[in-house]
């Protein structure tokens, strides 16, 4: 049994001694390794290894909490965060009801990829490195390789005990190019829950990002305005997690009155076609887990369906507040910070339209993919796609400088005119809300068109 | 510390020992409300070595366990990267005032009062708006010790104060917001207030932008959104040294208009960018970046510093856990001599930045950036008339900053690390939907 498992399975008896509406506890321990590079040089290289925990208190609906890496004198951190919660308190507390779980769960994985040796990690990233620099044109490279291994425990006054493991790895790579003054990029991002083989035999793929960012140097750019534009499944993941994931969640709209009518269950937000689910008990992903970090099981949980709103993302005390089912998809970064409302697997679900079919009566428009940047402010969204080009009489033309793509995400929803039938999920992405990055999820969605898209340009 | 630097000296040349220790209490109001009082105690502890010529390097949160620090740190110098310079000597650090008693004796209750303060004040202007604050009061100590002898230690303390507004009519949403921060405590809230209730008042109602070439006033925040983030990538030494910095090889030319001073401090009393030596033990100190349009200095931390045949200009510095890597302490644009409200006056038609929502693209390096105004205003005849929406901005940054019209009087802190006045541009073009 290992340290914090031991403390964890002495304090789970004594949290119900307490005088608090709940009181919760997490405790953490983890390893992590990573790697560097920029241009053909190492950058960095290091490792850690990492223990806290923290305890959160609930009292007339305040909440107190208080985060450390010294697990001593955890009695006295209890004590603390109830008085914090009683300071903070001044209404009736409420939690959704949920059955105590007592459970273990594995990592679920073969290899601790944080064990396997620096030297094979560097060897393979030296051989994506040679990859890149072997194109032409090239001006340098960035790749950063990060991989950990984490437990958590967690005890609750509701009787709850859990242990967790799991194991994540991402890997980014770029390729940057430059002539005549000019500058492009071009990149890749992955990740994995734990398997470093996903991470493996991507030389293909690294050597066509290289050579996509020096043929953007030749490449025009488009004029803005609005287009038929087509997102591929990674751009389109991106979308739907940042323009309409976060307005799911509900700690945004449970005590905003008019944010709430913006959001009301049952409103038409897309096409009869249109279906977003939110997934965290889909096994395997980087967003997927058995329990949030407030220890509620995790769930499948339609946002959109049949382009209405159907429901919504929770944590106990907002799906208690707006009288809702729990989700589970309460989640902290870490034991520094106390678990928000937080997506996992977040996706479009398929149509039936094919790739062809999709862009067959497109006469002009334009083919964006893979996610480069941008962000969102609710009601607006920018974001950057990381490839682009022409459609012209139904097909994928010539290569165009990547695009901006910006607009409402309200009427954007409603543009969205054709869903594929070819779903694919990304693992490259790490969600930040608040201090709380990055947390490990996934985005995907099959191929979709939207009409009339603002598309910025010269 | 000292027990860990012997064992490391054993196994390698060269040892430095970081260890951080912070204690942060932030009150966080939801929804108008109090909601959460908290309590941070969090402790890392970095070993960076040298052996064989390379650099091993690692992190744990367990203070007391140091033989895996070093075995891990020493696994990763069989790779690590090649070690182009010493862990600095004893050294005399400048006295800088960074640590307030005060703050210990900051109360929980005066920390929620100064939060509700700021919330009613703001409200007053409607009830409709929906608040979130926080008030924070934490402290820092920063310890370094290495095989060199070099030896620093310092305590620091913050006091910040912040909030975001939502305004929603509709679908229509406006966010508002401000903070400040110093290491002094402070119980008002009146300053945070008056500008949170400015963007209100000039948001109040709207206005289109047309889709041509406007001139533009970047305020604080706006200086800070759009035109900073290409400016610190372009200062940074690193991206000079990798040839990537489009002012890299233009040291005392003139690239900016000649109003424009910028320059990088540590040194000031109580900011709470301050210290007495960066995140390797080299003193601080201000260092001119940019002085009346030329280009004067590149921020340096040891290592590149000595790729670049120069010295570090005391701008290492450690995000949570990782190797030192040049970044700016305290970001600050001189103040010019026009008054917000003159530029505005000079204006016939034109927008004022306030939040541009940045989208990375392409050619960042080179300076172009382009955006969706997130909070921004329309003048017309000299006067802000209301806010724009669904209006892009593009352009770059050194042919914006080549030549401006005037640098503004009002120039002030955002956050702990930057202070800039308002910027008033001639052109910058303008797509609306």
């Amino acid at each position: 049994m290992s340290h914090i498992e031991a403390i964890g399975h002495q304090l789970a008896e004594k949290l119900k001694k307490y005088s608090a509406d709940y009181i919760e506890v997490h405790l953490e321990e983890s390893q992590a390794s990573h790697i560097s590079y920029r241009g053909r040089e190492l950058e960095s290289i290091g490792r850690s290894t990492a223990i806290g925990g923290n305890v959160r208190a609930l009292v007339r609906g305040g909440w107190g909490f208080t985060s450390f890496n010294n697990l001593d004198g955890l009695g006295d951190k209890i004590e603390l965060a109830i008085k914090q919660a009683k300071a903070a308190g001044n209404e009736k507390s409420k939690l959704a009801e949920v059955a105590p779980v007592v459970d273990i769960v594995p990592a679920g994985i073969e290899t601790d990829p944080v064990t396997i040796p620096l030297a094979q990690k560097k060897r393979l990233l030296d051989e994506y490195n040679e990859v890149i620099w072997q194109t032409p044109k090239l001006k340098t490279s960035v790749i950063g390789y990060a991989d950990s291994y984490q437990k958590t425990v967690f005890a609750s006054s509701l009787g709850s005990y859990i242990e967790q493991e799991r194991a994540d790895i991402s890997l980014r790579l770029s390729a940057v190019a430059a002539a005549n003054g000019e500058v492009q990029q071009a990149n890749l991002s992955l990740g994995s829950r734990g398997d470093f083989g996903q991470v493996q035999r991507l030389h293909q793929p690294v050597q066509q990002m290289a050579r996509h960012a020096v043929a953007l140097l030749s490449a025009p750019q488009v004029k803005g305005g609005e287009y038929t534009v087509v997102l591929d499944p990674v751009l389109a993941g991106v979308f739907v997690h940042e323009a309409f994931g976060h307005l799911s969640e509900s700690d945004f709209v449970y005590e905003n009155d008019r944010l709430l009518k913006i959001m009301t269950l049952g409103k038409q937000f897309g096409s009869s076609e249109l279906n977003i689910v939110d997934n965290a008990a889909m096994p395997g992903l980087r967003g997927s887990y058995k329990y949030d970090d407030e220890g509620v099981p995790s769930s499948k949980s339609y946002l959109i369906r049949e382009g209405r709103l159907v429901g919504r993302l929770h944590s106990r005390e907002t799906a208690a507040k707006m009288r809702e089912r729990p989700t589970g998809n309460a989640r902290a970064v870490n034991y520094n910070y106390p678990p928000i409302v937080r997506m996992s697997n977040t996706y479009i679900e398929p149509g039936s339209v094919s790739f062809d079919d999709m862009l067959s009566d497109i006469k002009q428009g334009i083919y964006a993919k893979n996610w480069y940047g941008g962000t969102t402010s609710m009601e607006m969204f920018t974001f950057s796609a990381g490839e682009a080009y022409m459609i012209r009489n139904g097909r994928v033309a010539e290569a165009i400088r990547p695009v901006m793509l910006t607009g409402n995400v309200f009427s954007t929803l409603k543009n969205i005119d054709a869903i594929g039938d070819d779903l694919a999920m990304n693992q490259g992405g790490g969600c930040g809300k608040g201090a709380q990055v990055p947390l490990p999820v996934a985005n995907g969605s099959p191929h979709i068109r939207i009409q009339h898209c603002l598309v910025g340009g010269t | 510390m000292l027990e860990i630097l012997e064992q490391a000296r054993k196994v390698a040349q060269q040892a430095e020992v970081f260890t951080v220790s912070s204690e942060e209490t932030p009150v966080q109001f939801e929804a108008n409300r109090l909601k959460h009082i908290q309590s941070k105690q969090a402790s890392y502890r970095a070993l960076r070595l040298i052996k064989q010529g390379r650099i091993g390097y690692a992190v744990t949160t367990k203070l007391g366990g140091g033989r895996s620090l070093v075995d891990m740190a020493l696994e990763t110098a069989q790779f690590g990267q090649p070690a182009t310079f010493d862990f600095p000597p004893p050294t005399a650090y400048p006295q800088i005032k960074t640590y307030d008693p005060e703050i210990e004796s900051v109360t929980l209750e005066e920390m929620i009062r100064l939060g509700q303060e700021l919330i009613d004040m703001v409200r007053d202007y409607s009830r409709d708006i929906v608040c979130e604050a926080g008030v924070t009061k934490s402290v820092i100590s920063v310890s370094i010790i290495n095989s060199q002898g070099g030896q620093a230690n310092y305590q620091r303390s913050v006091f910040g104060l912040d909030i975001e507004g939502s305004l929603i009519r509709g679908t229509d949403m406006l966010f508002v917001g401000d903070s400040e921060s110093s290491c002094h405590p402070f119980l008002q809230a009146k300053s945070v207030a008056r500008r949170v209730l400015t963007q209100l008042e000039w948001a109040q109602n709207r206005a289109s932008a047309a889709t041509k070439t406007l001139p533009v006033i970047f305020t604080p925040h706006g200086v800070a959104s759009a035109l900073m983030p290409a400016l610190m990538t372009a200062f940074n030494g690193k991206t000079v040294l990798e040839g990537a910095s489009p002012i890299g090889s233009r040291l005392g030319e003139t690239v900016f208009d000649n109003k424009l001073w910028l320059w990088d401090d540590a040194t000031l009393a109580y900011r709470p960018a301050s210290r007495p030596c960066d995140d390797e033990g080299i003193p601080s100190r201000r260092t001119a970046l940019i002085e009346a349009g030329k280009v004067a200095n590149f921020l340096y931390d040891l290592r590149t510093a000595a790729l670049a045949q120069t010295k570090s200009t005391g701008n290492g510095s450690r995000g949570r856990g990782s190797l030192p890597t040049p970044s700016p302490n305290a970001f600050i644009i001189a103040p010019g001599e026009t008054a917000f409200e003159d530029m505005v006056q000079d204006i016939g038609e034109g927008l004022v930045i306030e939040y541009l929502m940045v989208a990375e693209q392409g050619n960042i390096l080179g300076g172009d950036f382009s955006g969706n105004i997130l909070l921004g205003y329309k003048i017309e005849s000299g006067k802000i008339v209301g806010r724009v929406k669904d209006t892009m901005v593009s352009g770059n940054i050194y042919q914006l900053l080549k030549q401006v019209v005037a640098v503004g009087s009002d120039a002030r802190w955002l956050g702990g690390s930057l202070k800039v006045p308002s910027i008033y541009c001639p052109g910058l073009s303008v797509a609306s939907k």
